[in-house]
């Protein structure tokens, strides 16, 4: 029977042991130090003076469950607000991005047109969009333009929203080398083929965290719609709080919206490393 | 085949191309050397309608490239072009990279565009990749990629621009294989090359350029072994 001859070095068989150890060290210390500061925390904020009193009105857990039914209904419309408003975005953003980057000179008044939308809107303040728009279109009084507040705010977001989603995708489509467009061109591809094959596919990967940023953004900014009369969430848990003279339905919805943009930030997260692998991974 | 007259180009006061008058028959294998920057480049950008020309006439067959009315999509649909830094798409598989022109330019079937991929595959050595992705393959393997990619739509005329120049050295030599079997099956090739050996070996013609002006063109003997002019033997003399 022959011996068992050693993989490794003694001298690498120290230095896996070395490895060891400092890796549970640095777990040690990472534990520790997380322990102490949450622990700092957590006292700093009880023990203020006006904890008890705080926790009383802002985190009360009968309140939660009371309000939290009420409020859930009525984040059930932010929900949808924000589902119909992305859908609508998109392709919206799409489009003004494209516009403002294809070089065609039949296209001048719809390029100006983009980037005097983009200007805009960008610069204008989102509440102010959704006042002029829930208030001002519906007076107005043309054909065709709802006075559904649904899909008013819906406009009002979709307008808002477009103009900063549309400049991230022009920066992403700026961003893919010049030597893709050529490559794409020298196939014989025309310059429509190339952007929609070659270069939209490569900025839309690139700009995905920033893209994402935007939605849950808008996610969050869904509660603007309640100036114009929408019981969504954040007014639904004022409602509450107006009725019970206690805060914690604030709280609850507070809750509600953190609760939907995790998961997204998570999956997100998931699909560019996913991405990262394929592409350098093989 | 192609028929250029008098080409010329300038970027800013930057003369590129000064009069380039040049003839490639069908079959033919043309090398063009010359330092960087004496126009090698431009010129096969200037071809295949990726650069402007500022004056001059090119012909393609009976098509002439420099008509201001020709839609350049039909005329490079009819040309390959292989650069130096490859140029891959790195959010498609290599299989797709091989297909994607011959779907969406030239209509080809699914079926038939795979098909036709794959034996491409197979004859740079690469079937096993087709469903990688081109960022985790060597330099070498994506440049045969690119190459098998610009023969996949079986252009008439192939311009290859420095090729091997971003290579390890140990890796030229599987893609000159390639070129030198592309010569065989008879394909037409305009070649920029820093690679003295090969262009001696495989080129019918080469062509010398300095300053956007052609020096000398001859067979490969006649260049290396009795250049007539003198810079073409100064130039050959600091490349071996």
């Amino acid at each position: 029977m022959i011996n068992e001859q050693p993989t490794v070095s003694a001298r690498q068989l120290e230095r896996l042991a070395f490895r060891r150890k400092r890796t549970l060290r640095r777990a040690a210390v990472g534990a520790l130090s997380t322990l102490l500061v949450f622990g700092v925390l957590g006292w700093l904020v009880t023990s203020a003076p006006g904890w008890p009193r705080v926790q009383a009105t802002f985190f009360s857990a009968s309140h939660a469950k009371d309000s939290l039914p009420f409020i859930w209904d009525a984040f059930w419309l932010n929900i949808r607000l924000f589902t119909v408003t992305e859908l609508f975005v998109l392709p919206l953003a799409l489009l003004i991005a494209v516009v403002r980057v294809v070089p065609s000179p039949s296209m001048l008044p719809f390029k100006i047109l983009a980037a005097a939308y983009t200007d805009i809107f960008r610069g204008t303040p989102t509440l102010l969009v959704v006042l002029l728009v829930g208030f001002g279109l519906p007076a107005l009084r043309l054909a065709g333009i709802p006075t559904n507040l649904f899909w008013l705010g819906v406009i009002a977001l979709t307008l808002s929203y477009s103009a900063y989603v549309a400049e991230v995708l022009r920066a992403g489509i700026l961003s893919v080398h010049p030597t893709q467009w050529a490559s794409g061109r020298a196939l014989g591809m025309s310059y429509g083929q190339t952007l929609r094959k070659v270069i939209l596919p490569q900025a839309v990967r690139r700009v995905l965290p920033p893209l994402i940023n935007d939605f849950v953004s808008l996610q969050k900014d869904t509660a603007l719609v309640s100036t114009i009369g929408l019981v969504e969430a954040l007014r639904a848990a004022s409602v509450y709080q107006a009725e019970s003279f206690n805060f914690t339905s604030l709280a609850v919805a507070a809750v509600l919206f953190i609760v939907i943009t995790v998961p997204i930030a998570r999956v997100t997260d998931w699909l560019s490393l996913r991405a990262m692998r394929r592409q350098v991974g093989g | 085949m192609l028929r250029i007259r008098n080409a010329k180009k300038s970027f800013g006061d930057q003369v590129v191309l000064d009069g380039i008058d040049l003839d490639v028959a069908a079959g033919e294998v043309v090398c063009l050397i010359g330092a960087s920057g004496s126009g090698k480049s431009t010129l096969l950008k200037c071809i295949d309608l990726l650069e402007s020309t500022d004056d001059g006439d090119m012909w393609l067959g009976d098509t002439e490239l420099t008509d201001p009315a020709l839609n350049p999509d039909t005329a490079r649909a009819r040309i390959g072009m292989v650069f130096q830094s490859y140029n891959l798409f790195p959010h498609m598989s290599v299989l797709r990279n091989l297909m994607v022109a011959q779907r969406c330019v030239h209509g080809v079937k699914k079926a038939d565009a795979r098909a036709r991929a794959l034996t491409l595959l197979e004859r740079v050595n690469l079937v096993e990749k087709a469903h990688s992705y081109p960022d985790s393959l060597s330099g070498g393997q994506q440049q045969r990629v690119a190459l098998a990619r610009a023969v996949a739509t079986d252009p008439e005329l192939l311009l290859l621009d420095e090729v091997t120049s971003a290579l390890d050295p140990l890796l030229v030599g599987e893609v000159l294989d390639f070129v030198a079997e592309l010569k065989a099956e008879g394909r037409t090739i305009i070649m920029a090359t820093h690679e003295m050996d090969f262009a001696r070996a495989s080129a019918d013609r080469i062509v010398f350029l300095a300053d956007g002006q052609i020096v000398e063109s001859g067979t490969p003997e006649q260049i290396f072994t009795a250049p007539r002019q003198q810079r073409t033997a100064e130039f050959l003399a600091r490349h071996r």
